[in-house]
């Protein structure tokens, strides 16, 4: 999501790297570069002239102490201020701490993502906190809101308020609180209509809205794209409802994002959540210290782990972990994984969280491997025998060919199918002789780096 | 005219008033010096035009201005009249040629621009004018979005051709070609998912879809508008870029300037890739929609107190 910021940040660093001193004019140059980066990556200007000269001060009164890399000390520095920008070191979850039925309320202009947003979040709260989750469109003015939210409760299994033609959004919300009484709801999410901070009618509506309901969380749905107008709507929503915290959504896009290090600065208000995709699983806590680390290309493995905990089914990575331990993987095991993939979102935002992303992503684009190549390597295995699978030693040329046909491709895919699954077995053999350690540090990067599909 | 321009302009004041807060303080004291040029730049910034466009914007004002005492309605003005002629050449109106017919638009976009409601906008505008209009509802990802532009239908009454959920948005879009065609629609209008212009996949979809079409109409389609919200920082411009390189994007609509976002990044896409401006958006109602007009964007984008008519 950084990698255009972190880019520019790293250009700067090689080159304080390749001096010997760290002097102040170098620190000056430095400084430049990351005001005009962060510029280009929206963080509004009042953000950036106090995150510059607080770094400044820092950098030129650490080059004495700093013998060995100036650079690494700037980068340092410059990644402990971003962190502290970003809201310090610490995660801070949802407020779940009150009594049910807890009221959500999600606010934001219009186009932010509220609603998709609404929906991950009922899915997360019924997975990952287990409440009994209702959810609730306050959104009146929007053709077919109402519509969309539902049909989301529907995907992400929870409940949702039936909907009443003519209600206004306050008797929504009187009706959503008193169902979620009257029928046990751990935790009522209020999905409100987007609207400007400068439309006075419509905030007073929501402002009567959260007189109404109290909400534990307000949470301000802002889009990542956002430029320095998200300063403006952070303060005017703030002032007018009271934001408890702020969600990102839209993170996997390649925006910059700075809206994200601006927004604490001027609402006081953590970011809470982001969103990584349209995926209903594509909605993440909110890490400064790992955002701060991607802004600087130093990778989200934390991100990807976290992730794909969640997609792989436990059960069957147990069964497969223990056939890796016995040397036993096979294409079967292979088209598993394959489908996991799949359903871990698409390999790019994938890709992008491994360490070294910027460059990585860059290779992968050239080697423009994207779902269609999983599909077909999908294909090629699902056009083998189940003999076949188990022993891919057993397939020589007319075999090959058969395959081919089946799966529309050519005896040259099925051989670099073969060769990658040689390669991965291999690998694994490697890993197990690592152990988990091993395979927590190394193995997701060698498991894709630069490799053809 | 006024009253086009009175709305446009009470809708834009709201947006420019921290601008212009930002220009009166640079300027009530002195004359134009370093700092205060360095503050005019800072308050472009601000508006998003990003910061080497403002540079440029600047850099232009000292060549003519610097040292100089000047008033404050006096550097608005200049200041519009630099960024004017910057966008006078992309301010085209979307005109569907009556020999297409069906003259079709294909709207595309991120997600959460207002794609949707400009195609109920734009069908409202033709509509009135007596044409025939078809919608095309291939936004067949997002849950809700053919309910959304069936509502649409219902208002500006016009037809929906839509499809199943998850159904393959390029044979959904043949499908209505094809239909326009029989019933001799003046205009097809398609409606596509957001997408991010990074995700490969989708963005592939897209020019798939407008492949597609093209086995029916080799020249459509005629328009390929993208949808631009006007609280869109510096991002933007890779948005224009990419979708362009994707599908030949012929023109942009900006959404959402009723907003206290100012839409400077317009003056930036502008400058970097001269796409048309079709057309601002003010508002969620039918007729909300406004033709873009250079001057008075300009001009409020920095407050200047009059506007020439370009």
């Amino acid at each position: 999501m950084f990698e255009a910021l972190s880019g520019k940040l790293t250009q700067v660093f090689d080159r304080l790297r390749g001096r010997g001193a760290l002097r102040e004019a170098d620190v000056d140059e430095a400084m430049r570069e990351i005001r005009l980066a962060l510029l280009d990556a929206d963080v509004a200007l009042p953000v950036v002239r106090d995150f510059i000269t607080k770094v400044r001060a820092e950098a030129v009164g650490q080059q004495v102490i700093a013998a060995v890399s100036p650079g690494q000390m700037v980068v340092k520095i410059v990644h402990d201020a971003l962190v502290d920008a970003l809201g310090g070191p610490e995660v801070v979850p949802l407020d779940l701490n009150a009594p049910a039925p807890i009221p959500i309320l999600m606010v934001g202009l219009q186009g932010s993502g509220k609603t998709t947003t609404t929906g991950k979040l009922g899915l997360r709260l019924r997975t990952r906190a287990r409440r009994k989750v209702l959810l609730a469109s306050l959104d009146t003015q929007r053709p077919a809101a109402q519509l969309q939210l539902q049909q989301l409760a529907e995907r992400a299994e929870v409940a949702s308020l039936p909907i009443v033609a003519g209600e206004t959004p306050l008797q929504i919300a009187r009706r959503a609180m008193e169902t979620a009484r009257r029928e046990v709801y751990d935790v009522v999410l209020l999905d409100t209509a987007g609207r400007l901070s400068i439309d006075d009618a419509l905030m007073n509506e929501v402002a009567a809205i959260r007189e109404e309901t109290k909400p534990v969380e307000t949470l301000l749905v802002v889009d990542a794209m956002t430029g320095q107008d998200a300063v403006n709507t952070a303060r005017a929503f703030n002032e007018r409802v009271g934001v408890t915290g702020i969600v990102m959504t839209r993170m996997d896009g390649d925006a910059r994002g700075g809206a994200a290090l601006s927004m604490r600065a001027v609402t006081g208000a953590p970011i809470k959540l982001i969103g990584l995709g349209e995926k209903l699983e594509a909605l993440e806590e909110f890490n400064p210290g790992r955002v701060a680390g991607r802004i600087l290309d130093m990778g989200d493995v934390v991100g990807l782990v976290e992730r794909a905990a969640e997609v792989v089914e436990q059960e069957e990575a147990e069964k497969l972990a223990k056939k890796i331990a016995r040397g036993k993987f096979d294409l079967e095991d292979y088209a598993k994984q394959l489908q996991q993939i799949t359903k871990m979102g698409s390999v790019q935002s994938l890709i992008s969280m491994l360490p070294g992303a910027g460059k990585l992503a860059q290779q992968i684009e050239n080697a423009n491997i994207d779902k269609t190549m999983l599909k077909r390597q999908a294909a090629i295995i699902s056009s083998m025998t189940p003999a076949e699978r188990r022993n891919p030693d057993m397939l020589k040329a007319s075999r090959k060919r058969r395959i081919a046909a089946g799966s529309g491709t050519t005896a040259q895919d099925v051989n670099r199918l073969l060769k990658q699954f040689d390669d991965m077995s291999t690998m694994m053999k490697r890993m197990n002789k690592l152990g988990q350690k091993g395979l927590a540090r190394a193995g997701l990067g060698a498991l894709l780096s630069g490799r053809r599909f | 005219m006024s009253g086009f321009l009175g709305r446009l302009r009470a809708g834009l004041a709201r947006s420019t008033q921290k601008l212009t807060a930002g220009i009166g303080a640079a300027l009530t004291r002195r004359k134009l010096d370093d700092a205060a040029l360095a503050e005019l730049e800072d308050a472009l910034i601000s508006a998003d035009l990003g910061p080497a466009v403002a540079a440029d914007v600047v850099a232009n004002l000292r060549r003519t201005r610097f040292g100089r005492d000047v008033t404050e309605p006096e550097i608005r003005a200049a200041l519009a009249d630099i960024i004017t002629p910057i966008l006078a050449p992309v301010a085209k109106p979307l005109e569907p040629e009556p020999a297409n017919r069906p003259h079709v638009v294909l709207m595309v976009g991120v997600n959460g621009t207002g794609k949707t409601t400009t195609i109920g906008k734009l069908a409202q505008l033709w509509r009135a004018e007596g044409k025939t209009v078809l919608m095309a509802a291939a936004d067949t990802f997002r849950a809700a979005a053919v309910e959304q532009l069936q509502v649409w239908g219902q208002r500006t009454g016009c037809e929906v051709v839509a499809g199943a959920a998850g159904a393959d948005p390029a044979g959904l879009a043949y499908a209505a070609l094809e239909r326009a065609r029989n019933e001799n629609a003046d205009l097809l209008l398609i409606d596509t998912a957001g997408r991010l212009h990074n995700k490969t996949a989708l963005m592939e979809e897209l020019a798939k879809i407008v492949r597609v079409i093209r086995k029916l109409d080799p020249e459509a389609p005629h328009d390929i508008v993208l949808v631009l919200d006007a609280t869109t920082g510096q991002n933007a411009i890779a948005q224009v870029e990419i979708f362009r390189a994707m599908v030949n994007v012929t023109g942009l609509i900006v959404t959402k300037l009723d907003g206290s976002a100012r839409g400077g990044i317009v003056v930036a896409l502008a400058k970097k890739f001269g796409l048309p401006v079709h057309a601002v958006g003010v508002g969620e109602q039918a007729d909300d929609l406004r033709p873009f007009d250079p001057a008075a964007f300009a001009a409020d984008l920095v407050d200047a107190p009059e506007h020439r008519e370009a």
